[in-house]
């Protein structure tokens, strides 16, 4: 099994989402993050008083998978969020150890 | 504990003190009046009551500037952990301010101070001795009156609403229980005898014939200074010009910058006292002032610093009804713009470049809206008040006159204001101390104050 981890573009969410939906992914944990990469952050002017922000907000989301769907979650996540301008973020697999669903106490691949 | 403590009990000897005092006095002033009230009551003209419900519906405009208008507008503009620090202290000094007036406030502001009548009134109301339903106060028309008591209640919101807007000169760090004490001391000794000097009969400025219809010197520029020597006396938040302290919610400020709008018609054109064209003009005027200024400021930010920004507009809005304020009923719509106009891009100028080659921390420019602000209409009411630009005139006018008249106005609120503010602000320091502890101050003043947040998921 593996964990998917993106950092994606947060206007991109639903898109991604129903790619994932798309090629079976049962279920995904989504975040607001915020983060700083290869894009630059902006100016914000109150009155007198100039702020660089260099963090800028994302979407983190998580997906554990079978090892087997491992390309094809990628594939549909690179797909769906690219705009092919900086800041569109990036994929980060995991090995996962072990998966358990509360409610039934499954565990491994039956859980997911 | 100990020093809240100490607060209250200063307040308590200040009030007790002068009720044992005076009140004996205070009973024989009572059956004076009530026999002048009585021998006079042929002929005492009658108020109206289109004049009675403008102005109760003035002052409720007025409270609705402030409790909810000022907080939100100021609470928008800090950080989230201490948004309820500033409405608490706003609602607090409302809360108090209005006791103190109907204790001593009013009689001192308003009565006759006899050899001291130039700078302050007497205690013959004190407790409000003698103003009854019945008892009446004079309008700007001779033989026209309303009730005294919505006089008394209409100027209240006056020194209410002065006392509270000197809290965005050191929000994010001032201790609330020396906000209070400060806050009843200031009220007494700088907001009291200015209203006294401007606005009696008797007064210094009213009887050198100095114009402020609605409170350009007795409220922005006498708040705007305490503000400014109250950010300079307590010093600079921890991390100023250094840590972002971006403002946590602006729409937030732009509800409070409506609601200061809509309320400023009570304080502008009830300033009239009557429901007539006088107050009309000073309805219209505190709309088109207002609007050049959200103008003038929005294009000059735009053109200088690249775009137009929602608090850029409403910081316009705002210091086009400071200058207005004392113009209102006296200029004509067009002095109105021109002078909303000027504020606008003056003020946007005094919150950037001037604070920051003088180097203070206002928090939230109390000083660069208002009291610049309040300069700029105190001084222009002397120039557009000609009939010659629209106004509407005064007897013996010459502008050059007028304008240092208006100037002598300005001078004495900022050197009054100022000298009062720093002494007090000084003893309040050593007495009981004026900030938080460094501690407290990075928590946040809603955790460490108040023991409360504004925000939880």
């Amino acid at each position: 099994m593996k964990m998917v981890v993106a950092i994606i573009k947060p206007f991109k969410l639903d898109e991604v989402r129903e790619a994932l939906s798309a090629i079976g992914v049962q279920g995904i944990t989504v975040t607001e993050v915020k983060g700083f990469g290869r894009q630059k952050g902006h100016t914000e002017l109150y009155r007198g008083a100039e702020y660089v922000v260099d963090f800028l907000p994302k979407v983190k989301l998580e997906a554990a998978v079978q090892a087997s769907l491992l390309d094809q979650v990628v594939e549909a996540i690179e797909k769906s969020a690219r705009t092919g301008k900086i800041g569109d973020g990036k994929i980060f697999v995991h090995e996962l150890e072990q998966v358990i669903r509360i409610r039934t106490g499954e565990t491994g691949a039956e859980a997911l | 504990m100990k020093k809240l403590f100490v607060s209250f009990v200063l307040l308590a000897a200040l009030c007790g003190a002068s009720a044992t005092v005076h009140a004996e006095e205070a009973a024989v002033a009572a059956e004076a009046v009530a026999t002048v009230v009585e021998a006079a009551a042929a002929a005492a003209p009658v108020p109206d009551k289109g004049d009675t419900t403008w102005m109760m519906l003035s002052t409720l405009l007025v409270i609705l500037m402030i409790v909810p208008g000022l907080s939100l507008f100021y609470g928008g503009l800090v950080r989230a952990k201490n948004m309820l620090s500033v409405l608490s202290q706003v609602f607090a000094i409302f809360a108090l301010v209005s006791v103190l007036w109907v204790i001593y406030g009013y009689t001192l502001a308003f009565g006759d101070g006899g050899v001291l009548n130039g700078v302050i009134g007497d205690l013959s109301k004190l407790f409000l001795a003698g103003v009854t339903p019945d008892s009446t106060a004079a309008t700007f028309t001779d033989g026209v009156v309303i009730p005294e008591l919505t006089f008394v209640a209409f100027q209240l919101t006056f020194a209410a609403i002065t006392t509270a807007l000197i809290v965005g000169g050191f929000a994010e760090r001032i201790k609330f229980s020396a906000l209070l004490v400060f806050s009843a001391l200031w009220f007494t000794f700088s907001y009291l005898p200015i209203a006294h000097m401007v606005w009696a009969t008797g007064g210094y400025l009213f009887e050198m014939g100095a114009l402020d219809f609605a409170g350009g010197t007795v409220v922005h520029i006498n708040a705007g200074i305490a503000a400014l020597v109250g950010a300079i006396v307590i010093g600079k938040r921890i991390g100023y010009g250094k840590e972002a302290m971006a403002p946590h919610n602006l729409p937030m400020t732009m509800i409070g910058a409506s609601l200061l709008w809509v309320g400023w018609f009570g304080f502008n054109a009830g300033s009239n006292l009557e429901a007539t064209g006088g107050a009309a003009l000073a309805l219209l005027n505190t709309i088109v002032a207002t609007g050049a200024a959200a103008l003038s400021w929005m294009y000059a930010e735009w053109l200088l610093r690249g775009k137009p920004s929602m608090l850029g507009i409403a910081s316009g809005a705002v210091a086009g009804l400071v200058a207005v304020t004392p113009a209102a009923g006296l200029v004509g719509p067009m002095g109105a713009i021109v002078l909303g106009a000027i504020a606008g891009v003056v003020c946007l100028w005094a919150v950037s470049n001037l604070k920051k080659s003088l180097g203070y921390d206002d928090s939230l420019d109390v000083f660069g809206i208002h009291a610049v602000g309040g300069i700029i209409g105190a001084i222009g009411t002397g120039i557009f008040v000609s009939p010659a630009l629209g106004g509407v005139g005064v007897d013996g006018y010459t502008m050059g006159g007028q304008v240092m008249t208006q100037a002598t106005g300005v001078l004495v609120t900022v050197v009054w204001s100022g000298v009062v503010s720093f002494v007090l602000f000084k003893l309040i320091d050593v007495a009981m101390g004026l900030r938080v502890s460094e501690e407290a101050e990075r928590e946040g003043l809603d955790t460490a104050t108040h023991g409360e947040r504004a925000y939880s998921l």
